[in-house]
């Protein structure tokens, strides 16, 4: 590999990370929102195809893909407003509900998606930021889309206002401790809800990102699976927002392999780098199990840490 | 709620509600399904369509003929297989969703590793190894999630999904690279099996064997979950682990082995899949049966043998999708909508176990 192929690999991967780690920052964000109130959503994979759809399918009917991104955050809102209404029945496992609304959800998307395979919907439009060089290259590469940016302010926004602001402190008594929660008087299902629904409008939008910027259309096979490894995602990082970035964009660099490495025609073991995020979800759940400092920061409710 | 009435007892009413456990275990998933059924009724109203319609042609392309039961059933293999998948873990208290990973790594193991041996051995030797390699890498491949959880404390739902993708991914590399049959050029796929290693069909059926693998399995399992000492060993585990613990049962050994039976049940379905639908590995192994078989134990309340009736009605679910597509012009997802709702219904369902008002729950005598 000569030093000209390497920078185009770089090149192509610190924008493919950008691009392919904002699905996977939304939903991370919305699942730890989720699970700072001690309650685990696999469903966000649902919400996160379903978004994707309904994302595409209105800014194909209105023109405008900023409604789409709406639309798709409430779709998302919906799926995780009834997950959260589940859940607070007595003896309903929250993992297997999160199972059902994953196959709904891709359900529902496939079922009225249908139509919308063919026709082309207005896009999100991609800031150039790239315009100070000259090199095609990096021009490409920096072509970032806004919702990266909103991204990071409400990654900002989520982990100043768990830190210091009442709603914030409420959610994470309900998460660490609901029966604290009960006797101050808040209402822990009401919260658990909230929560919950607010996680899948962040999926949701998530979602309509896939669709409406990158890859930028509506197919049957969109979602990796981002929506499930956000679960990992939010392990990783702790249950922490701001690592949360750190891990999307670990994560988008991981996804970028393939496609960077094809760029310069290594196609051979395309479908190999493609499981590289998987394995390195893996790697860092088996590192971070045994590991105290993880546990004690993760909200004691949590089924899936108990 | 349910304070136990002597009068009651010597009523006859009394004698019918003898086991409240067994009653609410048959009449609450069907009510289940049947709210499930009204709910997709809406469904379908609201779009327009005949639920009437809808449900008779379930029946014509799944039931009504000779022709289309041995479809259903056709089907219904694998589902049972990957049910069972599903079910023996869960006994333990594991929720493993990595029989879908297995299912591929086992056609694919199994298609490839006949070729060195091809024209070597007679063909039920080399059949032989094919089935056992299958069921061998299923095993092992979900062998470690149950491993992972047990020794270092790695949550077994999400890293069996993990292994799921991961095994697909790389048999997609593997047949798409080094094991491509060079004549596949619009699908890769790897070399097609020989007619004598492909695995026929049961006498006077057009059913391949897999039915009947999975028809002995369920019973087999069954027996060794509910009349062994290790299914006993294992059902406790599952139902309180620190109690386990605390008698000094091999914890780790039994969530391993309950995970390593599953994988070796999805390996199985694997190979049925490769050698007697497709006669070669390639993509469509990864046609969602793992995922399914989830909702068929689900419903079968993780019961071995009434995994079977439970696999075999989504079998006639799947049987008539081709006809309702034809005749409805609906959308093959229908049948995912259909199953998402089963789902979640069925779930919300659990909150009613123990809580039956027509049930008089101090009556169960062993049980309470």
């Amino acid at each position: 590999m000569t030093q000209a192929e390497l920078m185009i690999v770089v090149y192509a991967l610190i924008g493919g990370a950008i691009r392919v780690s904002t699905p996977f920052l939304f939903v991370a964000l919305g699942e730890c929102l989720t699970e700072k109130s001690g309650r685990i959503n696999l469903g966000l994979e649902g919400s996160l195809i379903l978004g994707a759809m309904v994302g595409y399918a209105t800014s194909f009917q209105s023109g405008s893909p900023w409604v789409g991104v709406l639309a798709a955050g409430i779709a998302g809102t919906c799926m995780g407003a009834a997950h959260g209404w589940i859940c607070k029945l007595p003896k309903v496992n929250d993992i297997a509900v999160g199972l059902a609304f994953m196959s709904l959800g891709t359900g529902l998307a496939f079922f009225f998606g249908k139509p919308y395979i063919q026709p082309s919907a207005p896009r999100l439009e991609s800031l150039p930021l790239g315009g100070w060089s000259q090199n095609p290259q990096v021009q490409q590469a920096l072509q970032v889309n806004p919702l990266f940016f909103v991204g990071i302010a409400l990654a900002i926004a989520m982990w100043w206002m768990l830190a210091n602001t009442r709603a914030g402190l409420t959610v994470r008594m309900v998460g660490d401790s609901a029966a604290s929660a009960r006797a101050m008087g808040v209402s822990v299902d009401l919260v658990r809800l909230l929560a919950t629904a607010a996680g899948g409008f962040m999926a949701g939008v998530g979602g309509a990102f896939l669709s409406l910027s990158y890859p930028g259309s509506w197919s049957e096979g969109l979602s990796s699976g981002q929506g499930l490894m956000a679960v990992a995602l939010v392990i990783f990082s702790r249950w922490n927002p701001l690592r949360c970035v750190l891990a999307a964009l670990l994560f988008g660099a991981a996804g970028a392999l393939g496609p960077a490495l094809q760029s310069i025609g290594i196609s051979y073991g395309y479908h190999f780098f493609n499981a590289a995020p998987y394995i390195l979800t893996l790697g860092i759940m088996i590192a971070s199990s045994r590991s105290k400092s993880a546990a004690a920061e993760a909200p004691r409710e949590l089924s899936i840490v108990k | 709620m349910s304070s136990a009435s002597p009068s009651r007892a010597v009523t006859g009413s009394g004698r019918h509600l003898r086991n409240p456990r067994l009653i609410e275990a048959a009449v609450i998933p069907l009510a289940a399904l049947l709210a499930a059924v009204i709910l997709f009724s809406v469904f379908l109203l609201a779009l327009g369509k005949s639920p009437v319609t809808f449900f008779s042609l379930v029946w014509t392309g799944g039931f009504s003929s000779w022709f289309s039961i041995q479809n259903a059933l056709q089907r219904a293999a694998p589902l049972i297989l990957t049910g069972l998948a599903f079910a023996i873990p869960a006994r333990i208290g594991l929720t493993l969703l990595g029989a879908e990973g297995a299912l591929v790594l086992g056609g694919f193991t199994a298609a490839v590793v006949a070729i060195p041996f091809l024209g070597m051995l007679p063909a039920p030797l080399i059949m032989l190894v094919m089935v056992l390699s299958a069921v061998i890498i299923g095993a092992l491949w979900v062998g470690l999630a149950g491993w992972l959880k047990h020794y270092r404390g790695v949550n077994e739902t999400i890293s069996s999904l993990l292994l799921t993708y991961i095994a697909i991914a790389i048999v997609s590399f593997l047949i798409e690279g080094p094991f491509r049959d060079p004549r596949s050029a619009n699908k890769p796929s790897t070399l097609p099996l020989g007619p004598d290693l492909r695995v026929g069909e049961i006498w006077g059926t057009s059913v391949h064997w897999g039915l009947a693998a999975g028809l002995v399995l369920a019973v087999v399992l069954w027996v060794l979950m509910e009349r062994t000492s290790f299914g006993f060993a294992a059902r406790m585990t599952g139902g309180n682990l620190r109690a386990a613990q605390g008698q000094g049962l091999p914890v780790g050994r039994l969530m391993i082995a309950c995970c390593a039976i599953a994988g070796a049940c999805a390996g199985l379905a694997g190979f049925f899949e490769m050698a007697a639908i497709h006669g070669q590995a390639n993509a469509s192994l990864a046609a969602g049966y793992g995922f399914t078989g989830i909702l068929v134990a689900f419903l079968a309340r993780q019961n071995g043998l009434a995994v079977v009736p439970v696999a075999i009605l989504f079998g006639a679910l799947d049987a008539s999708g081709g006809l309702l597509q034809r005749r409805m012009e609906m959308p093959d997802a229908t049948m995912l909508v259909l199953q998402g709702m089963i789902f979640i219904v069925l779930l919300v369902s659990d909150t009613f176990y123990g809580r039956l008002p027509f049930l008089d729950y101090n009556r169960s005598g062993d049980r309470t």
